[in-house]
């Protein structure tokens, strides 16, 4: 049941990545990466890692997609079929692809069974954020902020 | 007797499944997932028909007019009449649309809207889909709407319907933290993101049975309350925050373009969102599926949800009525000015409540910040106001 589940998502996930890839219109290739994100989600959930898949529904989707879509609006002036295949970007990604397969296949960790590990619930994710994690969060926390003020700085009016 | 009452839709569901006792188990999994979603989605379908003719029949009264009152007694025909018409109306694409997307946004549209209802408790058991981030998954389905917008008004390749895409995206998304942060005080106070939890934590009563445990009594939760329900109405799109279908400016905003049943979805999706929207201010400040008095126990559950959903129902009407649509940059300000202060105040003033041990003390001093805060934001934001004569920024350049 969960391998052909595997499966189903693998083959959507990769086509949509795919589709994102290749596709000559950039808002069809935006539009295409959706699919790929909701395929990760979909990932997670079948791992166990509900609160891992809806957060990446909530930042990826609702944040990072309507980020990406917004910005070839705001940028491109007529997006109809300017994009060709693009033989370096592919020479980067099969090299990179290669890397990672020797790096993970080259790994010790692959060959030891894992130790079960219990349900990743909210309360205990929020429970280590708050205990283990607390400075990492605030750090995080700080630079974000940072960010939002810098993003106000920007888009403030000039005084006239 | 009442407990048989109460439990009436589980025990049916049970019945229907004791038909499948000999079946495997992943034949029972999918007819009881089967059996919730029809239910579900009946309802809903049933409601999203009778409110189409109740806000209109409201709208009439407040507007002194009659309202639809042809087809049947009172009118009860009519969302049927409705029905038929959107159905055998012709389906127009625009020549110049991008024809995939333009079909796959009201989809998108609809199926957020559809899922976010499968969390909320609609009575005791009666959760369709339960899990342990239950208000998280509401706002990440949730999220998905701002995308399938966007592709409603880019897909008809339509400078009106770009235009509301656009306000809509902008004000959904500024109202996005206020929604959040304001329901992040109950989630604090209950430690939990699941809805039957936060459910359960609001019962008991005090004062001898009169007065509930919900968080709307408390100062922190009738104020996160109120910003709640204003960031759903905008987020809804509804009156006085309609700027992203502003018929008066831009036609029908991202809507502009579609006709028949595609257009009936998009109508359906915002009621959806609607029903999702008041059901969760149900479910976190209004008790959930809990009677009001302790002595009220004997009505069922579901019955107490559904009142209080056709309450905020009604509220969303009346404000349609009453309200005159805010501007563009009104809404926005409103969103980053006072509803973001306003919702951090809540959350402190739920922490203050919480370690004054929940008592009398506790209330009084949360009703305080609460109150002081906006005072003071309020104050600032009107010395603020400046008036001056009506410049035109980017007409006159």
């Amino acid at each position: 049941m969960s391998s052909a589940a595997f499966i189903v998502i693998a083959i959507v996930t990769l086509a949509g990545a795919l589709a994102a890839a290749l596709l000559s219109r950039l808002i069809h290739a935006a539009l295409c990466l959706v699919v790929a994100f909701f395929g990760i989600a979909a990932f997670y959930f079948l791992l166990g890692a509900e609160f891992v898949g809806l957060v990446q529904i909530f930042v990826y989707v609702g944040a990072v997609a309507v980020l990406i879509v917004f910005t070839i609006l705001l940028t491109r002036r007529d997006a109809d079929s300017d994009r060709t295949f693009n033989w370096s970007g592919a020479v980067v990604a099969l090299a990179v692809f290669g890397g990672l397969v020797s790096a993970v296949l080259g790994t010790p960790a692959l060959a030891v069974t894992a130790p079960a590990i219990d349900a990743l619930t909210v309360r205990r994710i929020g429970e280590v954020l708050m205990t283990d994690y607390v400075w990492p969060l605030q750090c995080i926390g700080l630079v974000l902020t940072a960010a939002l003020l810098g993003a106000l700085v920007l888009v403030m009016e000039e005084k006239r | 007797m009442s407990e048989s009452v109460d439990q009436i839709f589980v025990l049916a569901k049970q019945w229907i499944l004791s038909w499948l006792a000999g079946a495997p188990e992943w034949v029972t999994q999918i007819a009881s997932s089967l059996i919730s979603i029809s239910a579900m989605l009946v309802v809903f379908l049933t409601l999203f028909a009778g409110m189409s003719l109740f806000e209109r029949k409201i709208l009439a009264r407040i507007q002194n007019r009659l309202g639809p009152n042809r087809v049947g007694i009172f009118g009860l025909l009519q969302p049927a009449a409705d029905g038929i018409k959107m159905l055998i109306k012709e389906d127009i694409v625009p020549a110049r649309a991008d024809k995939v997307v333009h079909f796959l946004a009201p989809i998108m549209v609809a199926v957020p809207t559809i899922l976010a209802l499968g969390v909320i408790p609609y009575g005791r058991n009666m959760t369709l889909f339960s899990i342990d981030g239950g208000i998280l998954f509401f706002f990440a389905v949730g999220s998905a709407t701002e995308l399938a917008v966007f592709m409603a008004g880019w897909g008809s390749n339509n400078k009106f319907s770009m235009l509301g895409a656009m306000r809509a995206i902008a004000q959904m998304v500024s109202y996005e933290l206020p929604l959040i942060l304001s329901v992040l005080p109950v989630v604090m106070i209950v430690g939990s993101l699941s809805p039957d939890a936060i459910v359960a934590a609001q019962s008991g009563y005090s004062l001898g049975g009169v007065i509930p445990h919900w968080f709307v009594t408390t100062p922190w939760g009738a104020a996160s309350f109120l910003l709640f329900f204003i960031a759903g109405l905008v987020e809804s799109n509804r009156t006085p925050f309609d700027v992203p279908e502003g018929e008066s400016e831009i036609v029908a905003g991202h809507m502009t373009e579609y006709s028949g049943f595609k257009y009936a979805t998009f109508f359906l999706a915002e009621y959806f969102g609607m029903f999702a929207i008041s059901g969760l201010a149900v479910t976190l400040f209004l008790g959930g599926w809990h009677a009001p008095f302790a002595f009220l126990w004997f009505i069922p559950s579901f019955a107490w949800f559904f009142l209080k959903l056709g309450a905020l129902l009604f509220v969303f009407i009346w404000i349609r009525g009453t309200l005159p649509r805010m501007r563009v940059d009104h809404v926005m300000n409103f969103a980053w000015k006072f509803m973001l202060p306003m919702a951090f105040t809540c959350i402190i003033a739920a922490a203050v409540w919480h370690f004054h041990t929940r008592n009398v003390a506790g209330w009084l001093w949360s009703a305080g910040i609460v109150v002081v805060v906006y005072l003071v934001l309020s104050r600032l934001l009107e010395t603020r106001r400046r008036f001056a004569p009506r410049v035109y920024r980017f007409a006159e350049e």
